[in-house]
């Protein structure tokens, strides 16, 4: 008997009692199901975290130094140096220095972000200029009291038309030489587009410190961010001799340490899921145990007329098998259902847009598993099967 | 000469019970040449089904030689044991035995599907048998769907259908009425016309003298081995009823 026709074989006996075998396959739906969504939950929040560090731009590297009350101090000219010797790593650097304090005409915006930054910075961030210019080295060089603002601003406050307009920030008057193409998704008060930036040189002589606390690099490749990470902090290390006064975060580090993070959540919930296929596999293994006991004389009068123990082992096994796998073809069609679900129930209510997006890898796996699941816990019925004696069994009535 | 298709070899078959030891089969002797046709008959507790089960591959001896067409059964392994049966033998069951969930097509193919017939030719062959015991324009039913009688020419093609040298019915008429047991009963004289050994276990008198032979059986010993017409032959057996 081939196994095609053991499988055809099987199928039939499926059939033949539908909700028997829809029972038994529901601990396997809810557990491929649970797991896909568990996973698709995994993935969204993986993808989502990555984007939003992307648009952050993965290849920056964050320095804040810390060691203004030490005797010594690393000046910018000396994070230039040292980005400049390693080129092979950083490709640029820009000083943040923060203010706060922003009024146009006679309102305060409290929730404005300014932040003083290089030339390179746009460069670095991929910001582009829709109107104006953007800074320059000169307005670093000669401390200009100029700014570039975010369209926000200038379409909220300006009606789209701020060029020559002034901004104050902390009382002093700022022209504006540029605006930046609009980068959020929607304009809105302390979005990503309620921005002003001004020359660091002249943020820095304004906020009143003497040395810049705040740096962003970019390195050359994202690949090259751990590495790249090390080289600054050695060199931190070597000109502070000491390496608790500063901190160097890579956003690659960042996120790889998040997404591995979610990994093991969504690993151990995954795991916690995968009890209810265990337990379906026990609800299989139950039934086949009955339905062999039921088929006892079917046995019986199969082995008379010539079925070997290794063919009724084979039948019950792929009879198991395929109850298993059906269960987790229902599963994965359930799990997608859900899935599609938990992001339209995602995007409206966190108004986030994280797509629950199971992964091919996962449903391969959900259904060889489901699979093989049916194989473990059938074979034990089936083996009770293959080695029933012909006689007895059929004198079972 | 040609050698016997069935010897029995001083066999014995011992079932323990407890303390007790229940001679089935005591020391049986006999052997049945290809083409014939032989009753096994004898009261209930006689030792015919643990005969049958013997001949049938089902079981094996505790002492002695059972030789099926010059091979000793007691020495297969269960896998060559399964192919005997599926080879040598068409069992016919009292209790027709079919497989309720197939089509009677399907249940005269069963034993052509353990043997790794292509699917064309099963259904060919099982077609063929059927129309022997005039059941084709049943093959789509359900077992339960036909009558007593029907079901067993079902069971008695499904016999034939492997086409084995031999043909062992247990009590084929049990559970029929006279009129379709001697229909039953015609159907294996036909068979055994055609050049099959038949042995046909009854404890029935009036079916055993359906076959020229009789070995009659008393507490797992032969008591009688000769022409159903013989002196003896009926001594000792149930009268049939009715
Ligand atoms: N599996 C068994 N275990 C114990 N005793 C058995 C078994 N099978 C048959 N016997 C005993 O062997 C004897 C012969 O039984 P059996 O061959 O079934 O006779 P028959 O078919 O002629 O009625 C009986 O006494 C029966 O109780
Ligand atoms: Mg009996």
């Amino acid at each position: 008997m081939s196994l095609g026709e053991s499988f055809t074989m099987a199928l039939r006996n499926i059939r033949a009692s539908k909700m028997r075998t829809f029972l038994t396959m529901l601990g396997i739906i809810i557990g491929i199901a649970s797991v896909m969504v568990i996973v698709g939950l995994g993935n969204g929040m993986e993808n989502y975290i990555t984007e939003s560090f992307q648009s952050m731009g993965t290849n920056t590297i964050s320095v804040t130094l810390m060691g203004r009350s030490s005797s010594r101090s690393v000046s910018e000219e000396q994070m230039y140096e040292i980005v400049e010797e390693n080129s092979r790593y950083f490709d640029q650097i820009s000083p943040l220095v923060n203010l706060s304090g922003v009024k146009i005409g006679t309102e305060s915006l409290s929730y404005t972000s300014v932040t003083g930054v290089s030339e390179d910075y746009f460069n670095m961030k991929q910001y582009t200029i829709s109107q104006g210019r953007g800074l320059q080295y000169l307005d670093m060089e000669d401390r200009l009291s100029v700014c570039v603002i975010g369209e926000y601003l200038s379409r909220t406050y300006f009606g789209g038309d701020a060029l020559g307009k002034t901004v104050r920030v902390g009382g002093r008057p700022y022209t504006v030489v540029g605006v930046m193409t609009q980068e959020g998704d929607t304009l809105e008060e302390g979005g990503a587009d309620d921005c002003v930036f001004l020359p660091y040189t002249t943020a820095a002589r304004a906020s009143g410190m003497g040395t810049i606390s705040s740096y962003v690099v970019t390195v050359t490749s994202e690949d090259l961010a751990y590495q790249a990470k090390e080289v600054l902090e050695d060199a931190l290390t070597e000109l502070y001799g000491s390496d608790s006064v500063f901190s160097v975060i890579s956003m690659t580090e960042m996120l790889d340490a998040m997404n591995s993070m979610v990994d093991v959540m969504i690993t151990i919930l995954a795991a916690i899921a995968a009890i209810s296929l265990v337990v379906g596999g026990i609800g299989i293994m139950n039934i086949m145990l009955v339905s062999v006991t039921e088929r006892t004389r079917e046995i019986g009068i199969r082995k008379a007329l010539g079925a070997k123990e290794r063919t009724i082992l084979l039948q019950f096994v792929i009879e198991a098998a395929t109850t298993s796998a059906a269960g987790g073809l229902i599963g994965i069609a359930l799990g997608y259902a859900l899935s599609s679900a938990a992001t339209v129930l995602i995007t409206t209510l966190l108004e986030t847009s994280m797509a629950v997006t199971p992964s091919a890898a996962s449903i391969t796996m959900a259904f060889g598993v489901s699979a093989a699941i049916g194989v473990l816990f059938g074979y034990l019925p089936a083996k009770k099967a293959a080695q029933l004696n012909p006689i007895d069994a059929l004198r079972y009535e | 000469m040609m050698e016997p298709l069935i010897v029995f070899d001083h066999l014995c078959k011992f079932y323990q019970m407890g303390d007790e030891t229940v001679r089935a089969a005591d020391d049986i002797s006999f052997s049945i040449d290809r083409g014939e046709f032989v009753a096994i008959v004898g009261k209930s507790g006689s030792g015919k089904s643990t005969c049958m089960n013997i001949i049938g591959c089902l079981d094996v001896p505790t002492s002695g030689r059972y030789l099926l067409h010059g091979a000793d059964v007691g020495s297969l392994s269960k896998n060559e044991l399964a192919e005997t049966r599926n080879k040598m033998l068409g069992f016919i069951f009292q209790q027709y035995n079919l497989l309720p969930k197939l089509s009677v097509l399907e249940n005269v193919e069963v034993p052509l599907m353990y043997a790794g017939v292509p699917r064309g030719e099963r259904r060919r062959r099982a077609e063929e048998a059927l129309e022997r015991v005039g059941l084709i324009d049943k093959r789509k039913n359900r077992p339960n769907q036909l009558s007593g009688g029907q079901q067993q020419r079902v069971s008695i093609a499904r016999a034939l259908a492997g086409d084995p040298p031999v043909i062992l019915a247990d009590e084929p008429t049990g559970a029929l009425d006279s009129k379709t047991s001697r229909e039953v009963l015609g159907m294996l004289q036909q068979v055994h016309r055609e050049g099959r050994t038949v042995v046909l276990i009854t404890h029935d008198n009036s079916i055993a003298v359906t076959a020229p032979r009789i070995i009659r059986l008393e507490d797992g010993k032969v008591v009688y081995d000769g022409p159903a017409h013989g002196r003896n032959a009926l001594v000792g057996g149930e009268e049939a009823a009715g």
